[in-house]
C-alpha cells in the first residue's frame, strides 16, 4: 500500500459480483464470503440468478449476481446497495449499476468492453459510463489479457484460462479489503482436489489479481478494512444457505428421533435444492423418491408416515395447491408429516425464482373442511436448520402434519452458521403405542394432556387397525357419520394443534422496551426488519420488533404483546395476510400495514422511510 | 404359524347384496391365509370408490385414502418399510381415471406392491357414471346418449408401462381368483390383477360372458405357464399363432392336434404374445384368465435399499455429526 491510497476502517461493507452466467460470479462471491468469515466477519449473502435457462452470452438477461455483506458486528441482511460492484461485462454494468451506493467503487474487465460487447448490452454510446451517468470511481483492469499472460506457460487451453477471470477479480477485491489469500488458496485446492493443475492456475490468477491491485494501487483512492470482531462467539463455523440448512435440519431430526428420513418430492424452483441435498446422503439412510407429480410426492410421504418413517415433502406454492388433499389426509389420519414450502412469487407460475410471503393464508386455510395445521416460518438461512428440526419434532410428537415456510430469499441466501452441538438439541420422542395397550387401544385413543393419539406402526403385533380419509369414531376408530362425533373430532383435532402452544417459546420483543412503534413480521424478513428497527432506534425513534416464527398456533403471549404498543406496523411481502390473520386471532387491534410484492427482498432504507411516516 | 381366512376378517362389508366385491373379498381372505403372511405385516391401501372400502374388512393394517392416490401412498409405505406386504385396492375409476398417472408410474418403477383393479366399468359410489373402461357408446347418467370415447384396456396400460406381472380373474370365480392373488403376492415387483367384477345396481351383466361357470368354459381360457392353450367344456378349442395374430382352432379339425396349440409362457421377457392374449375378447376369442405375464426384474424398493448399502460402504460419513465435518469449516478462536 502506498501513501496515495488511504486505508479506511468500516463496520460493514457490501460487495456485489456480477457478470455473465458463465463468468463464475457465484463462486467468486462465495469465496469472498468464506474468506471474510474466516477473518472473523459476520456474513450474509444473496445470489441473484437470471430467470432465463441459457441466455445468450453477454446479453442483459444473462447477468448473474452475487451479493456479499460482511461486517464487524452481526449483519442481518445481504445489504440494500453495494460499496463495490464487480461488473465483468457491459450487460452486468448496465443491469447492476442500480444496486450501487453513490460512493461505490466499480471494477470492470476492460477487455470485455469492446464495441461488440457494448452492442450486446444495447449501449448506444461508445462510453457506457457516460451513457449511464456513472460518476463513481472505476477500476478498469484488463482482466482477460492479464489472465492469459499469467497462465501463458501453464499449458492450459484458452477456454480453461478464460474461466479463471473470476479469480483475478476476486484477488483484486481481496486486495481492496486487505484479505488474506491463504484461505482462498485452501478453498481452491479443495474444490479442484482432483484437478491440481486447475487449482494451481486459479491460485496463481488469484494472487496476480491481488498483486495487480497492490502494484498499480488500482488507481483507487481508498482501500478498506472491515475488522473481524474480537469478541465473536468462539466455535466452528461454515457457510450455509437456507435450503441446505433445511435439509440438514430434517436429517438431524430423523437421527435424533431414531427414524429413517423419507422424502417424497417433485422438482420445483426454488425448493429443488433440498431434494438434491438429501438425495446425496444415502449413507445416512435417507430415502428420496422423485415422484411423478406433486400430488404423489405428498401422497407417498403420507404412505411413508403410515409405515413409520419421518416423512417429508418439499415444494413451493404451486405444489402446495396440488398437495392440499393429501395434506388433509394427514390431518384426519393424524399422521406426522412435514411439508416444506419454499415460497416464490405467485399466483400461478408467477415468478419462480423470486421471493414472496404470499402462501401464508394458503397453508393456514387452503384446504377443505376444518383443517388445523401447525405452521412455522424460518427467519433466516441459518434458522432454516432449527425451524426444520422443530417442525419435525412437532409433527412426530403431536402426530400432525406441519408446514415449514421458507422463501426463495432465505433458501438461496447464505450466512455463517455455527456448527450445532446436537447433544444440546431436545429429544424427539414419538408417542408410540406401548405393548400393554394391546386390546384396549383404538386408533384415536389420546393422551389426555396433549390430545395426541398414539402411533401404532404397521409391523407391530396386536395393533392392526384401519385409518383413512373418512371421519372416524373417536371411541372405536370405525367410520362414523354420527353428528356429535364429527363435531367432537373436529374440536379434538383443533385442540391438539392449539395445545402445541404449550411447547413453543413465547413471542420475543427486541429493541426498545418502551417503544412507540412495534414492527411485526414473520419468516424471512427478519433481517431487514431488524436492521430497520436498529436504524430507527439509532435516530432516536423508540422502536421494537416482534417477529413471528410460530404462526399456528400463535405463541401464548401474542395478544398481550400486541396490545402493549400504541402503534403497530405489520410488514410483510404480501398484501396483508399476517395482519389479517392477527386481526382474526386477536380482537381490537389497529394495525398499520407495509406490504410489498416485488419478488425482491425488502430494502431497509425504504422500510425506515415508511416507518418514519407512521 | 398357520392362519385361516377368519384371521384376516374384520368388520361387516357394506356393499350391495350381490356385488362382486363380496366374492372377491372372500377369495382375498383365503389367499392371504394360504400365503400365511402374518396379518400385522400386511398393509392394505385403497383409494376411493365402492371397492376401496375393502381395507375396513381386513384384520390387517390398512388405510382408506383419497381418490386416485392409493398407488402413490402404497409406494411410500413399501419404500419406507420393504418388510411389509403391501396390497393396493382400486377400482377402474380410482385406478385408471383420477389415479391413472400414479398407476402407470408405480408399474414403471416396479415397486413390490400388489395392485388389485376391481373393474366393473362403472362409477358405483357416485351412482352410475361411465368409467374409463366403459365401452364406446355406453349409456349412463353422465352419458345419456352414449359415450363418444374409447375405453382403456387395463392390460394395455400395464404392458405399456412395462408391467412385469399381469393376471386376470372373475370375482365370482373363487378358486382361480385365489390362485391368481397368491401368484401376485409371490411375484417380486408390481403385480397387477384385473378382477372382472359385476355391479348389480348400475352395470349389471357387464361381464355376463364370463359370469357363469358354463359360460366361462366357452368364453374364457385359463392360462397356465407351460400348459397348452386349450379351452371349452371338453378342452376342444385351442389357440394357435397365425401370421402376426392369434387364431381359435378346434382340435381334430383340419388335422389340428393338441401339439399344434400354443404353450403359455408367462415368463417370456418379450411381451408381444402375452399382450395379444390379454387383449383377446369375444365373440371371436375367449377372454384370457390366470397369470398372463410374470417376469422377474429388480424392484424399486430393493434397489433403494441396495443403493443405500452400496453408498454407505463407500462414503466415510454415516452420522449427522460426521456429515457436518465434510463442509468447509473455519474456527473462531479467542
Amino acid at each position: 500500500m502506498t501513501d496515495n491510497t488511504k486505508v479506511k476502517e468500516l463496520a460493514d461493507v457490501v460487495v456485489r459480483f456480477s457478470g455473465d452466467s458463465g463468468d463464475g460470479m457465484q463462486l467468486a462471491g462465495n469465496m469472498f464470503s468464506n474468506i471474510s468469515a474466516a477473518g472473523g466477519n459476520d456474513i450474509s449473502t444473496f445470489p441473484d440468478y437470471p430467470a432465463d435457462i441459457r441466455a445468450p452470452q453477454g446479453s442483459l438477461t444473462g447477468v448473474s449476481g452475487f451479493q456479499v455483506h460482511i461486517g464487524t458486528n452481526k449483519v442481518y441482511t445481504p445489504g440494500d446497495k453495494c460499496d463495490v460492484l464487480v461488473a465483468m461485462n457491459p450487460a452486468a454494468l448496465k443491469t447492476q449499476y442500480k444496486y450501487c451506493k453513490s460512493q461505490a467503487v466499480i471494477i470492470i474487465d476492460r477487455d470485455s468492453f469492446t464495441k461488440r460487447d457494448l452492442e450486446k448490452a444495447k449501449f448506444t454510446l461508445e462510453n457506457p459510463f457516460s451513457e449511464l451517468g456513472i460518476k463513481n470511481e472505476v477500476i478498469e483492469a484488463s482482466i482477460t489479457t492479464m489472465c492469459k499472460e499469467s497462465l501463458k506457460d501453464s499449458g492450459l487451453d484458452n477456454k480453461t484460462v478464460m474461466r479463471t477471470k473470476n479469480m483475478f477479480a476476486l484477488g483484486l477485491v481481496c486486495w481492496l479489503f486487505h484479505r488474506d489469500l491463504s484461505v482462498g488458496e485452501k478453498l481452491l485446492r479443495e474444490k479442484f482436489a482432483k484437478k491440481p493443475a486447475i487449482a494451481e492456475a486459479n491460485i496463481k490468477v488469484l494472487n496476480d489479481g491481488y498483486q495487480f491491485g497492490a502494484n498499480t494501487h488500482a488507481s483507487v483512492s481508498m482501500s478498506y478494512i472491515v475488522p473481524g470482531k474480537k469478541q465473536q462467539e468462539k466455535g466452528r463455523y461454515m457457510d450455509i444457505n437456507g435450503n441446505k440448512a433445511t435439509a440438514y435440519g430434517l436429517m438431524a431430526a430423523a437421527e435424533k428421533a431414531g427414524l429413517q428420513l423419507y422424502l417424497g418430492s417433485y422438482p420445483i424452483t426454488p425448493a429443488t435444492d433440498i431434494l438434491h441435498e438429501l438425495a446425496k446422503h444415502k449413507s445416512l439412510g435417507v430415502k428420496t423418491v422423485q415422484c411423478e407429480d406433486e400430488i404423489a410426492g405428498c401422497a407417498s410421504a403420507v404412505g411413508a408416515a403410515f409405515a413409520g418413517a419421518l416423512a417429508v415433502t418439499t415444494t413451493s406454492g404451486p405444489g402446495i395447491c396440488l398437495k392440499s388433499e393429501a395434506m388433509n389426509l394427514a390431518v384426519i389420519t393424524e399422521l406426522p408429516l412435514v411439508i416444506v414450502d419454499v415460497q416464490r412469487g405467485g399466483p400461478s407460475t408467477g415468478l419462480p425464482t423470486k421471493s414472496e410471503q404470499t402462501d401464508l393464508l394458503q397453508v393456514l386455510f387452503g384446504r377443505n373442511g376444518e383443517s388445523p395445521m401447525p405452521v412455522i416460518a424460518a427467519t433466516s438461512p441459518t434458522d432454516c436448520f432449527d425451524a426444520a428440526y422443530t417442525a419435525c419434532k412437532i409433527a412426530l410428537e403431536h402426530m400432525t402434519p406441519v408446514v415449514l415456510l421458507t422463501d426463495a430469499y432465505i433458501a438461496n441466501g447464505s450466512a455463517a452458521w455455527k456448527l450445532p452441538d446436537m447433544n444440546a438439541y431436545p429429544e424427539i420422542k414419538p408417542p408410540y403405542v406401548k405393548p400393554e395397550m394391546a386390546g384396549s387401544w383404538t386408533p384415536f385413543l389420546r393422551n389426555p394432556e396433549t390430545g395426541v393419539r398414539y402411533w401404532a406402526v404397521p409391523g407391530t403385533e396386536g395393533f392392526m387397525h384401519r385409518i383413512g380419509g373418512l371421519e372416524k369414531s373417536n371411541e372405536t376408530g370405525a367410520i362414523s357419520t354420527e353428528p356429535e362425533n364429527h363435531h367432537l373430532m373436529t374440536k379434538l383435532r383443533a385442540e391438539k394443534v392449539e395445545k402445541i402452544a404449550d411447547c413453543i417459546p413465547e413471542l420475543q420483543v427486541e429493541g426498545d422496551a418502551d417503544a412507540e412503534l412495534l414492527i411485526v413480521g414473520f419468516g424471512g424478513t427478519y433481517g431487514h426488519l431488524h436492521s430497520a428497527m436498529d436504524m430507527l432506534n439509532a435516530e432516536g425513534r423508540k422502536t421494537a420488533l416482534a417477529h413471528f416464527r410460530f404462526i399456528n398456533p400463535l405463541p401464548r403471549n401474542t395478544a398481550e404483546v400486541l396490545r402493549k404498543y400504541p402503534k403497530i406496523v405489520v410488514a410483510e411481502q404480501n398484501m396483508g395476510q399476517l395482519a389479517g390473520y392477527l386481526n382474526m386471532k386477536v380482537e381490537g387491534l389497529h394495525l398499520h400495514r407495509f406490504n410489498q410484492v416485488k419478488g425482491q427482498p425488502f430494502v431497509v432504507e425504504e422500510l425506515v422511510e415508511a416507518f418514519r411516516q407512521l | 404359524m398357520k392362519y385361516t381366512a377368519a384371521d384376516y376378517k374384520a368388520g361387516q362389508p357394506r356393499w350391495c347384496p350381490g356385488c362382486g366385491d363380496h366374492a372377491f373379498l372372500n377369495s382375498f381372505h383365503k389367499a392371504l391365509a394360504e400365503l400365511g403372511v402374518p396379518p400385522h405385516e400386511i398393509a392394505v391401501i385403497s383409494g376411493i370408490g365402492c371397492s376401496s372400502r375393502l381395507p375396513y374388512y381386513m384384520n390387517t393394517y390398512g388405510m382408506h385414502t383419497i381418490h386416485g392416490r392409493a398407488a402413490a401412498i402404497a409406494t411410500g409405505t413399501k419404500v419406507a418399510n420393504p418388510k411389509l406386504t403391501v396390497w393396493q385396492i382400486s377400482g377402474d375409476g380410482d385406478g385408471l381415471a383420477i389415479g391413472g398417472n400414479h398407476f402407470i408410474h408405480a408399474v414403471r418403477r416396479n415397486v413390490d406392491i400388489n395392485i388389485v383393479l376391481l373393474n366393473n366399468r362403472i362409477y358405483g359410489l357416485t351412482k352410475g357414471q361411465y368409467s374409463p373402461t366403459s365401452e364406446r357408446g355406453f349409456v349412463s347418467k353422465s352419458s345419456p346418449y352414449g359415450t363418444v370415447e374409447d375405453p382403456f384396456r387395463p392390460a394395455e396400460l400395464c404392458f405399456g408401462a412395462r408391467g412385469r406381472f399381469f393376471a386376470r380373474c372373475v370375482a365370482v370365480d373363487g378358486g382361480p381368483s385365489v390362485d391368481v392373488l397368491k401368484a401376485a403376492a409371490k411375484h417380486k415387483g408390481t403385480s397387477v390383477v384385473e378382477v372382472l367384477q359385476n355391479c348389480v345396481i348400475f352395470n349389471d351383466g357387464t361381464h355376463n360372458a364370463v359370469a357363469k361357470k358354463e359360460d366361462r368354459e366357452r368364453n374364457a381360457i385359463y392360462l397356465e405357464h407351460g400348459k397348452p392353450m386349450l379351452f371349452g367344456a371338453e378342452k376342444e378349442f385351442g389357440l394357435v399363432q397365425e401370421g402376426f395374430g392369434l387364431k381359435v382352432v378346434r382340435i381334430g379339425e383340419n388335422g389340428i392336434t393338441e401339439k399344434d396349440v400354443l404353450v403359455h409362457d408367462a415368463h417370456c421377457e418379450d411381451q408381444t404374445l402375452q399382450l395379444k392374449l390379454a387383449l383377446m375378447e369375444g365373440p371371436d376369442f375367449p377372454i384370457a384368465l390366470g397369470v398372463i405375464r410374470d417376469v422377474e426384474a429388480p424392484t424399486y424398493d430393493e434397489a433403494v435399499e441396495e443403493q443405500i448399502a452400496e453408498v454407505s460402504a463407500r462414503k466415510p460419513y454415516h452420522t449427522f455429526a460426521e456429515l457436518l465435518e465434510t463442509n468447509d469449516i473455519w474456527e473462531i478462536k479467542e
